[in-house]
This record gives C-alpha cells, sequence and structure tokens, in this order.
C-alpha cells in the first residue's frame, strides 16, 4: 500500500538547482536507504519531504491526500508533520529539557496530551531504544550515541507513519554507531516505514529493502537492495559502493 | 576625620537610605521589568523578522542608543508639557528608564536567541509544535540562560543610572544626598557615602546573579 508519492520535487538555493525533478514512492513497511556522493541533495530532498525546505515545485500524496509542495498552507504542513518524524544528523534534542522530557514534548505542547500518559509512553519509548534509567539525564550528559537513541524515541513517541532519518550515524564516534543502527534496524523488523539518508552501507544493504542512489540533484538509479547492490546498473553507482566498503564516507 | 564629619554620616545614613529603599530601587525594579518585557517584544520581532514592525524595532533602538539618558530624561520631563503632557517625576523617571534599557536589553535578548542552534526550532517543528510554541518552551528559556549574565549587567547599570533622576526631581538617593551636603557642606564624606550604598546595593544584586547563573545552570549551554 502506498504511503507516500511524491511527483516533480525540485529545489533551488539562490541559482543553484539542488534537487531538479524527484520522484519517489514509499510504501508501508519501505525502509528506503538513500545513497550518493555529498552535494547531491540527498538531505534536501528528506527535509523537503518534512517541509523544513519548501520546495519550489513539486506534488506530494500521503496517504491519500494531496499536498501540492510549493503551497501548501501552515495547517496542512502541521498535520503531515504530526504523522511524521525526522531524525537530525546531530540529533537537535531540546537542550533544555531531559531525555524524558524531550519525548514527551510533542505529546504534551503539539498533541495535548495529559503528563501522565505523555510520560508513560516516554519511559516506553526510552526503554525500546534501550535509554531506560536516563530519563532525567540532560542531553549534555548523554553521548552521541544515547542522544541519538532519545531522538528516534522522541521520534516514535508520535506513533508517526513515516519516520526520516537524516544521515542518524554521521555524527557519532564510530564504537557508538552501531548502538544507533541496532535500535533502527529493530524498528525495521517491526515494520516501521522509514527513508534513511546514509553512508553504512552494511545498512543499506542488511536492513533497507529499498535503495535510491542520488547524484546532482536526481535519482538515478533505484531498485530493492538485493538488486542494487547485486547489479548496479552504472559504472559511478559500482565505483561509489566500492568506496564506501573501503574508506567509509566519501 | 573630625568628630563632626562622623556624626553627620552615622547621621545621613538612614537618610539616604531610605530614599534608596523607598525610591531608587522601586524605581529600578518597575523600570527594569518593562525594558524586559520591552526587550523580549521587540527582540522576538526581530528574531521572526515580522515585515515592517521589524523596522520599527530598528528605528526605536537607534534612536535610543544614539541619544544620551540624561537628554531623554529632560527631553520628555521637561520637553513633553509644552506639547500639553505632564508627567510626574516619579513615572516619567519609570517610563524613561524602561524606554532606555528596553532598547539595550532589546540588542542583548535579540543576540541570545540567535545563539539558540537552529535546529531546535527544526525539531520543534518535526514535534508538531507552533512557531510560538517552540519559541515560548523551547528557544525563550535557552535564550533567557545565555542573556542573563549581559541581563544582569544591564540591571546593575541601571541601578546607578537612577541617580539621573535626580536631574527631574525624583527625591532619590542622590539628591538626598546633595541636599545634606548643601546643609552641611561635607561633599567628599556624604559623597563617598552615597556612593558606598550605591555599592551595598550592587553587591547584593551581583551576589543574586551568581546564585541565578547558578539554578540556570541546567537550562542548556
Amino acid at each position: 500500500m502506498t504511503l507516500l508519492k511524491a511527483t516533480g520535487i525540485k529545489k533551488k538555493f539562490g541559482d543553484q538547482e539542488v534537487l531538479r525533478g524527484i520522484d519517489l514512492e514509499v510504501r508501508r513497511g519501505d525502509v528506503i536507504a538513500v545513497i550518493g556522493p555529498s552535494g547531491s541533495g540527498k538531505t534536501t530532498l528528506l527535509r523537503c519531504l518534512e517541509f523544513l525546505e519548501r520546495p519550489d515545485e513539486g506534488l506530494m500524496v500521503f496517504d491519500g491526500q494531496e499536498i501540492d509542495m510549493p503551497t501548501a498552507p501552515k495547517a496542512t504542513v502541521a498535520a503531515l508533520r504530526k504523522r511524521t518524524a525526522f531524525v537530525f544528523q546531530n540529533y537537535n534534542l531540546f537542550l533544555n529539557r531531559t531525555a524524558l522530557g524531550n519525548v514527551t514534548e510533542g505529546l504534551i505542547v503539539a498533541r495535548r496530551m495529559p503528563r501522565s500518559q505523555a510520560e508513560e509512553i516516554g519511559r516506553r519509548m526510552l526503554a525500546k531504544v534501550g535509554m531506560s534509567g536516563k530519563e532525567n539525564s540532560r542531553p549534555q550528559e548523554l553521548s552521541g550515541g544515547q542522544q541519538q537513541r532519545v531522538a528516534i524515541a522522541r521520534a516514535l513517541a508520535g506513533n508517526p507513519d513515516l519516520i526520516l532519518f537524516d544521515e542518524p550515524t554521521s555524527a557519532l564516534d564510530p564504537e557508538l554507531i552501531g548502538e544507533v543502527l541496532g535500535v533502527m534496524r529493530q524498528l525495521a523488523e517491526e515494520g516501521m516505514t522509514m527513508i534513511v539518508v546514509t553512508h553504512e552501507i552494511g545498512f543499506a544493504r542488511n536492513v533497507s529493502n529499498k535503495v535510491l542512489f542520488m547524484e546532482d540533484g536526481l535519482i538515478t538509479e533505484m531498485g530493492s537492495s538485493a538488486e542494487f547492490f547485486a547489479n548496479p546498473r552504472q559504472e559511478r553507482v559500482r565505483s561509489f559502493i566500492r568506496r564506501l566498503e573501503n574508506g567509509q564516507g566519501e | 576625620m573630625t568628630e563632626r564629619v562622623l556624626e553627620i554620616l552615622r547621621d545621613s545614613f538612614t537618610k539616604i537610605l531610605i530614599p534608596g529603599i523607598l525610591v531608587t530601587i522601586p524605581l529600578t525594579v518597575l523600570a527594569f521589568s518593562f525594558a524586559l518585557i520591552i526587550a523580549v517584544v521587540v527582540a522576538l520581532i526581530q528574531f521572526a523578522k515580522v515585515r515592517g514592525l521589524r523596522q520599527i524595532c530598528r528605528f526605536y533602538i537607534w534612536v535610543i542608543r544614539g541619544t544620551p539618558l540624561l537628554v531623554q530624561l529632560y527631553l520628555i520631563f521637561y520637553g513633553l508639557p509644552s506639547l500639553g503632557v505632564v508627567l510626574n517625576a516619579f513615572p516619567c523617571a519609570v517610563l524613561v528608564f524602561a524606554i532606555n534599557e528596553g532598547a539595550y536589553c532589546a540588542e542583548t535578548m535579540r543576540a541570545a536567541l540567535e545563539s539558540v542552534p537552529r535546529g531546535q526550532i527544526e525539531a520543534g517543528y518535526c514535534a508538531g509544535m507552533s512557531y510560538l510554541q517552540i519559541m515560548r518552551r523551547i528557544v525563550l528559556p535557552q535564550a533567557f540562560r545565555t542573556a542573563f549574565p549581559p541581563l544582569s549587567n544591564s540591571l546593575i547599570g541601571m541601578v546607578k543610572d537612577t541617580s539621573l533622576a535626580a536631574n527631574i526631581t525624583v527625591v532619590e538617593m542622590f539628591m538626598t544626598t546633595q541636599r545634606i551636603v548643601a546643609r552641611t557642606y561635607e561633599p567628599l564624606a556624604l559623597y563617598a557615602e552615597v556612593a558606598l550604598i550605591y555599592l551595598i546595593f550592587c553587591t547584593v544584586l551581583t551576589r543574586l546573579q551568581r546564585a541565578g547563573e547558578k539554578r540556570l545552570a541546567h537550562v542548556a549551554q
């Protein structure tokens, strides 16, 4: 079942065309890895889907609702954001909230949930990402991996239909990457729909079911991850994968 | 120091302290409270880039910071009556100090707002919050933490600036001292005494600032 379909997304920064016409279909339960060289527009695409950037052109159909991306009114965007979640490269935990407060903030403020109920959900979500016992820790007291796991718990709290991950492990020390990828793998196994911009080739190969390769603001290759890795059509993709496998990163 | 001077000092201490407590402190507290309100509103308007209002805010800050406080006091207290606007000295002083300090504190608040990482706002949006909710619950508390030391600075500055209100007939500590000097002709001792009282007031504020910073320490960096 299609959850999200986007067609013709374009985005310019000044006269630089960062996205030059992106078509994308996400089915429920999909785990889509978006890979590609730096500057190819991966992050911008993800941010456009969450309306953190406003696309210049593009049409989105989310769960049957048509949204004209350049003109969508605030209320439509706000409603969409309550059904999606976003995990940032640098976590962006609310610095004036505890771990638990980070998870409950959106529930209490945006969804007007009673505090007790929000905290019950918050504790459950923190437990899910292995952060039980850290409810009252401040972001500054947590390691990067722990902060990112709290950020994932925060993303899960609103029971989203789709979670967007923007290079969730790129800011982490190598030894902390595993704990975050582990949580993401678990979510994938539970059937969560996710789009993940990543340089983690292992994750793309083993966890995601689809892979998109982006270059110069376009999706130049896509397919099921099995066929994508088994038989990349373009030499450019082959060499990119090889480089990631050898050195990690661009 | 002669017996006589000591006696004058002992005598005048409470005479100066009382208007300090009854005038200087209320003047400072009232004016600074209003200044903070002005500062937050003006800073938020600029931060959110509200069209039209933003230019008005820049103009306000430009004019206030570009003219002396003393001139502003004279303009409002002695100037406005010729337009038919007559204010009592104390409310006039509160008004001028609030408007004046508001301009400086607005810049402090604006800088503090801009120092809050952009990602905090984006994370708020992604959690489904509205701009105002994000400002109130996430950005302003963090900005206040950053602005607290410079705002304390402004408050301490204002305690001393209230002595300028003597120029528009507000009988605060300094004017009281001047009157005692006129009667006793002991300027050195008495002005030193009033300086000491200002120093005591500011010492208390410095202590409060330190305690406040400790309490705020948990609110982000």
